[in-house]
């Protein structure tokens, strides 16, 4: 068994404890890495370098491994994103029923492209590739919520109201 | 826990059920938005005509039919409602026991239903995924006990291969053959896993297999641990399936609690673990060496095969690494026999298979028909044929691996063989209709920019071979696109096919190879006419 690295927590966050937790749990081994990553994208919303340069001392691995393992998956993000995020779906299906048109609109009306924060921080933009409910093509989640089986009015017309209670 | 204890529990939970006159089923799926306020909004009306002792309100999985969901199932007389909303409940209440609520009513003639054949779908949507009391009193791990009391590890291997099981994930492999493959394999460790990476976008059995019946993929992944002599399995699933994810750790932690997980499982002498990895969003970790990979906790590059997993896997150990769809469908074919497996499908491909079936089509949702029966039954009576009155044009199978079958091969039976001479592959289910409106170049190209987005960059023809197709994809997309471009598509497409390591690059040219088969004109008319002439200089 790999002897335990005594590298304290970065800040006294108590969110530091929740990610050695899971560390200890795979006993530090190197395949704990995805599990922790997730584990600290939970708790801190994204994975900063001070994160990323924490988790590289408690496994033993070396930095680069784990920045390439947190670049290498998109679900992994080094950005935090903003108070609140809409998410496109851009799966087959809701491709198929017009979800281009939906970043396109988001593009020329928010100026927002897939992956951008306004610079207020008051909204992100993310695409993702199929949350599996493609049977309720097209599909956009804001905050988490799932819209689908809307036309395109209808779809930007909702983003709409809902920026305007996100506030 | 003892089989007689468990059956002890499974009797008394039927009979608790059955000691309510009427129930309603609420589809608790992805697929069912606002379910959650429909269960409240139900218990609440029961509650004020104090009700509670006879009628039943459960969240079950999906039943299917996503199009008109949230779908409603009033238990027994078989009503199904759709498109319920919470202000419906006290209709619903009060209808029970006299005729059903006309508005809401689901045509219980509708072909969607009547002309499928469920088997791993039997209990999705009749059963609580979040309780083992309601799978075990609808029968489930009886396959186990079976296999425990009755069977010796080589006889269930030799079952599987009777049945003609042939891998759900969409290669097709013989399942039996792996599994005899890994039971043979010298070596004191062996791992099992359980492949729900489902990343190809536009299907979701999986998914909906998760959420509606965990148990099932749990008690298939405890028989082959059995039958192959493995002690430690890992269940890989999307981090983008929180509902699966939950689901599948509730269900691990009764499991355990019950002794159908841990050690000695139900007296016997077999152990097994089962822990969950999420997956994080990588295409290529479908791939079962780049899936190995990341359960390692690397990035998902695929490994050269040979050595397959099932000789050397994962921590170089001996490997039984199957699909979701697959291990559910273990269950049953112990439980009804090799023989009534085989005899369900086509002469190679046996069984049912789940589709998702989605795009423009009527009826979109979740369906399980009999290998072989025709693309065109599929769409045209279980889906309700394309709205809007536009034309069909195209159906894609397989996803960004498979290819787009056009209106001339509808008659086409559902089996890996058939799907792979029309240029498209089974894959692992998804199946999205394209009508008219759409342009094959549009779809291709966005097939190719998923392709080269998902490549992870090990080999060099598919990272540098999908870049290059989607570039001449956009020439053609822009009009822009020379004679000589054509050519060049032809040779990188058969280029990237043959040449890359794994499945990700040797079948992202799938879609793009299928339309240059049979919508070539879409191609020819894009190409730009040549500048005209420049004046002769005198």
């Amino acid at each position: 068994m790999p002897t335990r690295v005594t590298a304290p927590p970065p800040t006294d966050d108590r969110r530091w404890k929740i990610i050695d937790q899971v560390m200890q749990r795979h006993d530090y081994r190197p395949d704990a890495l995805i599990e922790t990553l997730h584990a600290a994208q939970d708790a801190f919303g994204y994975l900063d370098t001070v994160t990323l340069a924490h988790i590289a001392a408690k496994l033993k691995a070396p930095p680069a491994k784990v920045f390439g393992v947190a670049t290498f998956y998109n679900h992994f993000r080094l950005q935090p994103r903003g108070d609140h995020t809409l998410v496109v779906c851009t799966g087959t299906a809701c491709h198929v029923k017009g979800n281009d048109r939906i970043l396109a609109w988001m593009r020329d009306r928010h100026h927002l492209t897939p992956g951008e924060t306004t610079p207020d921080n008051h909204l992100s933009l993310v695409e993702v590739r199929c949350v599996g409910a493609c049977a309720l093509a097209p599909v956009i989640l804001t905050d988490g919520v799932l819209t689908g089986k809307k036309d395109f009015e209808e779809t930007t017309t909702i983003i709409e109201e809902w920026l305007g209670d996100a506030t | 826990m003892q089989r007689e204890e468990l059956q002890r529990i499974a009797t008394e939970h039927r009979r608790h059920l059955d000691s309510f006159p009427h129930h309603i089923l609420v589809c608790s799926g992805l697929g069912c938005p606002q379910n959650e306020a429909i269960v409240a909004a139900l218990k609440r009306v029961i509650a004020e005509r104090q009700g509670e002792a006879r009628v039943l309100v459960r969240k079950v999985g999906c039943m299917g039919l996503c199009a008109s969901g949230p779908i409603v199932l009033v238990l027994p007389e078989e009503i199904a409602y759709q498109t319920v909303s919470p202000n419906d409940a006290a209709d619903i209440v009060e209808s029970l026991g006299k005729g059903p609520v006309q508005r809401l009513l689901l045509p219980p003639d509708l072909p969607f239903f009547t002309r499928q054949h469920k088997n791993v779908l039997a209990l999705s949507g009749r059963i609580d995924p979040e309780s083992i009391d309601d799978y075990l009193a609808a029968g489930g791990y009886a396959a186990l006990f079976t296999a425990l009391s009755e069977m010796r590890p080589a006889e269930v291997v030799r079952c599987i291969q009777e049945s003609g099981l042939r891998g759900r994930g969409g290669a097709g492999y013989p399942t039996g053959l792996k599994w005899a493959t890994v039971a043979k394999a010298s070596g004191e460790k062996k791992y099992l896993i359980c492949n729900g990476d489902e990343g190809d976008p536009g299907a979701f059995m999986d998914r909906s297999i998760l959420e509606s019946t965990p148990h099932a993929v749990l008690e298939g992944m405890i028989i082959a641990a059995y039958a192959v002599g493995a002690r430690l399995g890992y269940i890989y699933v999307r981090a983008e399936y929180p509902l699966a994810v939950k689901r599948l750790k509730l269900a691990i932690r009764e499991a355990e609690r019950r002794n159908l997980l841990g050690h000695a499982i139900c007296g016997s002498n077999v152990d097994l673990s089962l822990q969950i990895r999420l997956g994080a969003g990588a295409f290529v970790c479908g791939e079962e060496t780049a899936l190995i990979e990341s359960v390692e906790g690397r990035r998902g590059l695929p490994r050269p095969r040979p050595p397959y997993p099932a000789e050397k896997g994962l921590w170089g150990c001996p490997t039984l690494i199957n699909n979701v769809e697959t291990y559910a469908n273990v269950g049953p074919i112990i439980t009804h026999g090799p023989q009534w497996f085989a005899a369900l499908g086509t002469d190679r491909s046996k069984g049912t298979k789940v589709f998702a079936l989605t795009g423009k089509i009527t009826h979109t949702g979740l369906i399980e028909v009999p290998m072989g029966m025709s693309l065109r039954e599929i769409i045209d009576d279980i889906g309700g044929g394309i709205p809007g009155g536009h034309a069909f044009k195209a159906v894609q199978t397989g996803g960004p691996s498979g290819g787009c079958i056009p209106a001339e091969h509808l008659d086409a039976p559902v089996s890996y063989e058939s799907l792979s001479e029309l240029g498209s592959i089974m894959g692992s289910g998804g199946m999205i209709v394209i009508d008219e409106t759409s342009s094959m170049i549009d779809i291709v190209k966005y097939f190719m920019e998923f392709c080269m987005e998902e490549s992870c960059g090990k080999c060099i023809p598919c990272r540098v071979g999908t870049a290059q197709i989607h570039r001449l994809l956009t020439l053609f997309q822009e009009r822009r696109a020379t004679a000589a471009d054509l050519v060049q598509l032809e040779m990188l497409c058969d280029l990237v096919k043959h040449t890359s390591l794994c499945g990700l690059g040797q079948s992202a040219p799938n879609p793009a190879l299928s339309t240059l088969r049979y919508f070539r004109q879409e191609f020819l008319d894009r190409i730009a006419p040549p500048p005209p002439a420049m004046e002769a200089q005198s």
